[in-house]
């Protein structure tokens, strides 16, 4: 926490898959933007290889997804294996859009951190993330 | 409030041209009433007491959803000084320019607004079943949902599928699809609109394939197809290739539809998805109705003549949460396009000039919280695009902000719907909102906002250029952020969501699971093995061929290089939706936005 303090937590914001529905992820970029962070924001249409490369590339602590088409599964633990493959599942994973309560358990399970659906404070993303990422610096 | 306000027109009715300054009876009707009022009880804002909703001396600020200020009371000081001499070319009767009032001259009198509920979900033949069921339950037109794979031109098998088939909409790979899509639905009897917009002139050609079939004529069939590219660059980004081929293949359609299918509507020229990625009202009219004037120059490039196809431009609204807002937004659209339509295009024609849209309420403005609270957001904006003198709705279902919705859902939303028009007597009265002061004042305001950015967009050299700059999609951006940061701090209040919240369970909505893209797969092996790939890829040349000439119209006939007639031959012998679009991508490559955050 203290350190986060000193160097500004920094975060892939990334939208996979074929939607194009951009609003909920710019908007959250530029929240967490205002809340102090170093917002990374990928555009559209990202495989999971295209994240995870940038998210090392980048050096993020937290990787937020905006997905609202329903590919959450396909796309998730394509992700979430990649990231452990590259030695890189130290980051924070968070997800945003519209999720079916059903999918939530598996979600999780695959590593998600937290799920915020419609309606969230976008204070609640922001304390959420600040609360869960590991120092920079630490070795997972 | 409302006594004062029936008091004020008797002592206000002022003779023609005068002065707009509030009159003695008014003046004085504020010092006897409102002030003592006000200082014994001053007027508190709707939500927190900050930010928009406080004047900078700290008084109390109203304004709607969009931002825009809302006064205590609108009289006739709030129009313009020769609004009663010149009334006609204010706002006119129904079915007379400007056509403020409407485009029919006995409004719905003579015949309701189509209620064409959008819907498409999983295989064709679920979808199938979907439309029989919306048919018998009094629905009188369909609106296909395509599912994000097609809208992105690429089959069910494609790797960039997986997870999204058949999630959002219908899975359409094939003219097979298509015809299972249509199978026991009468396509010259019922009018279908299509939201499919870069892949559009390949899912057109497969509908009209099949309503060949069916033995339909083609100059009989009418329906809509969304075809909006420009639309896809500001706020949906459902793109494919970059803008200027993607403009090509547009004309193209209009250059088609024009000599072959004259009652279809080849473009749906759609504010929707502007206003669902957060622009004001003002931005959804002002750049949806730029966008139809960047088409129509395209067109006139193209030598096509305006009174040929401006008749079959049709529009697409959103109707949101500020009813008065909305209303006006309706009502001066048509007057704006009556303007853009004779003073800058001098089309001649009356069908040219008029204006018809289609309006969908916004799915933006659905919660996941308390989603029944839905049902009534749903209708009060309904009841909006009906003032509004829209010609075709769509009501949202109340779970929509959690899933596709269900049946039970999509029912209701119909009912509401029949609500309106059977029930309320709403529909009795053409236009009965005009002459209101406040949604006169609310009109003209709309008309000049637009106008001062079509000023904007014409000094940067046309929405395409606009587009490149990213001038629309920041200032969406830009909107949004502002209105989420009123949502955030409680200035605008969302029922269920930052208020009155309560703790729920969630409702039992409709799941699609993987299965489809199996389906789908298995569908298109089958196909591959079953067509002659010879003539696919014969009929793919020629249509790269096409696709790489630039065409030019002569009048009467079709351009040599048009697609359209290339894309027909390609369905007719089964090429997929992919395959044809990866030839356009062969020829056009493909369009990356730069982040514009």
């Amino acid at each position: 926490m203290t350190a986060g303090k000193e160097t500004p937590i920094r975060v892939l914001v990334a939208k996979p898959g074929l939607d194009g529905h951009d609003r909920g992820a710019k908007v959250i970029a530029r929240a967490l933007r205002d809340a102090g962070m170093e917002v990374i924001y990928t555009g559209l249409r990202q495989t999971p290889e295209m994240i995870v490369n940038a998210a090392i590339q980048e050096d993020v602590q937290c990787i937020g997804l905006s997905i609202l088409s329903g590919a959450h599964n396909a796309i998730v633990p394509r992700l979430m294996a990649l990231l452990k493959e590259r030695g890189a599942d130290d980051i924070l994973v968070v997800l945003g859009g519209t999720i079916p309560e059903q999918d939530i358990a598996f979600l999780k399970e695959q590593g998600v951190a937290a799920i915020f659906g419609p309606g969230t404070p976008l204070e609640t993303t922001v304390e959420f993330i600040r609360a869960n990422v590991k120092p920079r610096g630490l070795a997972a | 409030m409302s006594r004062s306000a029936e008091k004020v027109p008797e002592d206000m009715k002022s003779a023609e041209g005068a002065p707009r300054h509030p009159s003695a009876a008014e003046q004085q009707w504020v010092e006897q009433i409102p002030t003592p009022t006000l200082a014994k009880a001053p007027e508190r804002p709707i939500g927190a007491d900050t930010g928009v909703n406080r004047n900078p001396d700290g008084t109390a600020r109203f304004t709607t959803i969009s931002g825009v200020p809302v006064d205590r009371l609108y009289t006739p000081a709030d129009l313009p000084a020769d609004w009663d001499q010149h009334v006609d070319r204010y706002v006119g009767q129904p079915g007379q320019p400007p056509y403020t009032r409407g485009i029919h001259a006995t409004g719905y009198r003579g015949k309701l607004w189509t209620m064409r509920q959008f819907s498409g979900f999983a295989t064709p033949e679920e979808t199938n079943q979907r439309y029989k069921y919306l048919l018998e339950n009094g629905g009188n037109g369909l609106s296909v949902a395509f599912d994000l794979p097609t809208l992105m031109g690429y089959d069910s098998d494609h790797a960039n599928s997986e997870g999204e088939v058949g999630k959002c909409g219908v899975a359409i790979d094939s003219l097979e699809d298509m015809e299972i899509l249509f199978s026991g639905i009468d396509l010259e009897k019922t009018t279908v609109s299509m939201t499919i917009n870069s892949p559009a002139s390949v899912l057109w050609a497969m509908y009209l394939v099949v309503a060949e079939q069916q033995g339909a004529d083609w100059k009989k069939i009418s329906g809509t197809l969304q075809n909006d590219i420009l639309k896809e660059y500001i706020a949906q980004k459902e793109y494919i290739y970059p803008p200027a081929p993607s403009m090509r293949l547009v004309i193209d359609t209009f250059e088609f539809g024009a000599l072959f299918t004259p009652r279809f509507n080849p473009i749906s020229i759609s504010g929707y998805h502007i206003r669902e990625a957060g622009a004001t009202a003002l931005q959804e009219l002002a750049f949806t109705i730029y966008d139809g004037v960047e088409y129509v120059e395209w067109a006139l490039r193209r030598g096509l003549n305006i009174d040929d196809f401006a008749p079959r431009l049709s529009f697409f609204f959103n109707s949101h949460n500020d009813f008065f807002e909305e209303i006006a937004k309706f009502r001066a659209s048509r007057k704006i396009w009556y303007r853009l339509m004779t003073e800058r295009f001098h089309a001649k024609q009356a069908r040219s000039q008029l204006m018809r849209f289609h309006t969908q309420t916004a799915g933006v403005s659905l919660t996941a919280q308390q989603p029944r609270n839905n049902i009534a957001r749903v209708a009060i904006q309904a009841l909006a695009a009906v003032l509004g003198g829209t010609q075709s709705l769509h009501t949202d279902s109340y779970d929509e902000a959690l899933a596709l919705p269900t049946e039970e859902a999509a029912r209701i939303a119909l009912r509401t719907q029949q609500i309106l028009a059977y029930e309320s007597g709403v529909a009795q009265t053409v236009d009965p909102l005009g002459g209101s002061y406040f949604v006169e004042n609310l009109t003209l305001k709309m008309e000049q906002g637009a106008f001062d950015y079509f000023d904007k967009l014409d000094a940067m050299g046309g929405m395409v250029r606009a587009i490149e700059q990213g001038f629309p999609q920041k200032e969406l951006a830009e909107s949004s952020y502002q209105y989420q940061r009123a949502v955030e701090t409680k200035e605008k209040i969302i029922v269920g969501v930052n208020d009155f919240v309560v703790e729920e369970t969630s409702p039992q909505i409709l799941y699609i699971g993987e299965s489809v893209r199996e389906s789908q797969t298995a569908k298109l092996k089958r196909l591959r093995a079953r067509r002659s790939n010879d003539d696919v890829a014969r009929c793919l040349s020629a249509l790269r061929r096409a696709a790489a000439q630039e065409p030019q119209a002569t009048p009467g006939k079709i351009s040599g290089a048009n697609t359209m007639p290339y894309i027909l031959d390609c369905v007719r012998v089964y090429a997929t939706v992919g395959e044809i679009c990866e030839a356009l991508r062969d020829v056009y490559g493909t369009y990356e936005e730069s982040s514009w955050t």
